[in-house]
């Protein structure tokens, strides 16, 4: 897959705002600035990154409890996305949904969801909504590897198979459902032919490599645009922090990690091949870095000043008139 | 003014909707029947109670979607394509099987318009079969809305009759919530007078079924009937005046027509074919305690089915659900309370 220089750029972009918002966020949230949960994504910045690179806001997406690089590959704004998991009454959600429920309606993102495995159905229903409104895009649910042993997405996927939905399962495979391996919960050990079994194309990548994200997505939108029906990819990138910032990862070693940031960095590896395919040259990506550093620091910084939800919009919303 | 059984009033609705708005589709299991059989005609089931019947022939197979067995997935796509712009029907085929696929309707399409900070709700309805009487045992024959009462977000109705279902109906599939409406399997082949064009009756709005100053009754579902009847034969047997409230929605509820007809008579029997813990008896009772206590001059009385699971014996069954002899007998225990 050869890539121009913009759609480079663009493409390196995208993951470096998720690699520095969810950094960033991290030391916010361990100065005790952000309520509740946050959930990193460094290490599976690829896979976002590759799924959305065609999409539209007129496609959509249906995300997990790990959801900011979502967001962000999705086009979702981050200084909204900031405001967001500060709480803020300006946020995505107006401070009612956090870090584990930002949404975009007018961007096809349909939030990041806190039930494991909920999201699935949900991308099924807006597939059905696109077919029978008789458009040509698609919906793409991203599921954990964790979140590929529940019910609702086997349901979701038997659906989509047969009402031959626009759907897209996005398998993120980072290796762990929140403390338990991959090896010990998937009882076939292969999500996706697991997904292949329900009667779709199953594709299986190393989610650490944009190209190949990208160009199995590509596959994918073809078959899903041209009405056969939906299609999995399972993308293998594991992760560089806990389950939630906090969790002390007993379950692994300092030596994987390391092995991880040293050797399957999506970043780093984008870079080394943009610059051996493209007169992108370290210069670049060192500019790039330090404007994403510096948009990102503004945004949270921006956020921590922004003001707070009003007391009375704990009431509003619930319904859209209730009286 | 036609006869309508209340099967055919909610057909009606969904019909008369359908032909309206295109965004409004059915999804379920058997609304169609057939598909995948040797006769695929699209017309094998209507709906396991026949109450969808003919609307696959009228508007196809992209709107009349029959589904796998497959609950979670069923409300989950109908609240994602809630979310993105549709107005779904979705059939719950009984009340009791919310158990396999409530987290798509309370953690999600329940949450979505508060939870996304007011961008858009989740505008579907979610029709589903409730309440006991034809021995079909302690898993399909649950009063179990006060359940999804309890869910903020969520609207519940429980039509009494034929023609406050098509009306109902009519206004939840327009309702930009999500609505659960709540159909008693024993009221579809029951006749009222039912208008042939379309009207809508509004959520929130309880109807006084009969007006009296002795005793209030409020009513849900099926219990309305009985409670008028109980109220008649005591008018006619003792003189007693009862009132009768048919809240016909229990979230949201109607407390200005109850309390206003409490502050008259002062005595309250609530009567509810659920079980009586966590209820809409108790949250009746409670809120009238509450807002209404100046007013009372009896202990409330509730009738509601004991607290046990509902049994296949016809038998047995024939004890669950509250009676007008019951419900008669609540009606003069709180009027001669002195």
């Amino acid at each position: 897959m050869n890539l121009d220089e913009p759609t480079l750029r663009h493409a390196y972009e995208t993951m470096r705002l998720m690699r520095v918002f969810d950094e960033t966020g991290r030391r916010e949230f361990l100065a005790g600035k952000l309520p509740g949960f946050i959930h990193m994504y460094c290490g599976e910045e690829a896979i976002a990154a590759g799924i959305c690179a065609e999409l539209t806001d007129a496609d959509y997406i249906a995300s997990t409890h790990r959801g900011h690089g979502h967001c962000i590959a999705k086009g979702c704004t981050i200084e909204d996305m900031a405001l967001e998991i500060f709480c803020r009454r300006d946020g995505l959600c107006r401070g009612k949904g956090g870090s584990m429920h930002i949404a975009d309606l007018k961007k096809g993102m349909l939030g990041a969801n806190a039930i494991v495995g909920g999201s699935a159905p949900l991308a099924v229903g807006a597939a059905l909504k696109i077919k029978t409104r008789g458009e040509s895009n698609v919906s793409v649910a991203f599921i954990g590897d964790g979140a590929s042993n529940q019910g609702t997405v086997f349901e979701a996927m038997n659906l989509a198979v047969v009402l031959k939905l626009p759907a897209i399962f996005a398998y993120e495979n980072n290796g762990y459902a929140e403390m338990t391996g991959v090896d010990y919960h998937c009882g076939s050990g292969d999500i996706a032919a697991r997904a292949g079994a329900f009667g779709m194309p199953s594709h299986k990548v190393d989610g650490t490599d944009y190209f190949a994200v990208r160009e199995a997505m590509a596959a994918a939108l073809a078959h899903a645009r041209g009405g056969k029906g939906p299609v999995s990819i399972e993308c293998v990138a594991p992760r560089w922090y806990g389950h939630f910032e906090g969790d002390p990862q007993g379950y692994r070693t300092k030596e994987e990690i390391a092995d991880l940031q040293e050797t399957r960095d999506p970043l780093a590896l984008f870079r080394e091949r943009a610059m051996a395919t493209s007169s992108l040259t370290e210069a670049d990506f060192t500019a790039m870095d330090a404007a994403i550093t510096e948009r990102i620091e503004a945004a949270m910084a921006a956020a921590d000043k922004a003001p707070l939800p009003e007391p009375d919009d704990l009431y509003t919303d619930v319904y859209e008139v209730y009286d | 003014m036609a006869k309508m059984t209340m099967r055919e009033a909610i057909n009606q609705a969904m019909r008369l909707e359908m032909a309206r708005d295109p965004d409004v589709i059915l999804i379920g299991e058997d609304v169609a029947g057939g598909r995948g059989c040797p006769v695929d005609d699209g017309e094998a089931a209507g709906g396991v109670m026949g109450v969808t019947a003919g609307l696959y022939s009228e508007f196809g197979a992209a709107r009349v979607i029959d589904t796998p067995i497959t609950e979670s997935a069923i409300m989950g796509a109908a609240a994602g394509a809630a979310l993105t712009g549709l107005r779904p029907i979705a059939e719950l085929m009984f009340a009791d099987f919310f158990g396999v696929c409530f987290d798509q309707l309370y953690n999600q399409a329940a949450k979505f318009r508060y939870m996304f900070g007011g961008q858009h709700g989740a505008p579907m309805v979610v029709r589903t079969m409730v309440g006991a009487g034809m021995g079909a045992g302690p898993q399909h024959s649950q009063a179990i809305y006060p359940i999804f009462a309890h869910i903020p977000g969520l609207k519940v109705v429980l039509p009494s009759g034929a023609y406050d279902a098509k009306g109902l109906l009519i206004q939840a599939i327009r309702d930009n919530d999500p609505v659960m409406f709540c159909e008693h399997k024993m009221l579809y082949g029951e006749e009222e007078e039912v208008p042939e064009e379309s009207y809508q009756l509004p959520l929130g709005k309880a109807r006084v079924v009969r007006e009296g100053g002795d005793v209030t009754v409020v009513a849900l579902g099926r219990m309305v009937q009985l409670a008028a009847e109980a109220a008649a034969t005591l008018e006619k047997d003792s003189g007693l005046s009862v009132a009768v409230i048919d809240p016909r929605t229990i979230s949201p509820l109607d407390v200005d027509t109850i309390l206003d007809s409490v502050e008259e008579t002062g005595r309250v029997v609530v009567v509810d074919e659920a079980t009586p813990i966590c209820s809409m008896a108790s949250e009746v009772a409670s809120m009238i305690v509450s807002d209404g206590f100046s007013s009372l001059r009896a202990p409330i009385r509730k009738v509601t089915a004991p607290h046990t699971p509902v049994p296949a014996s016809p038998t047995l069954e024939a004890g669950y659900p509250p009676t007008a002899a019951k419900i008669r007998e609540a009606i003069e225990a709180v009027y001669n309370y002195r």
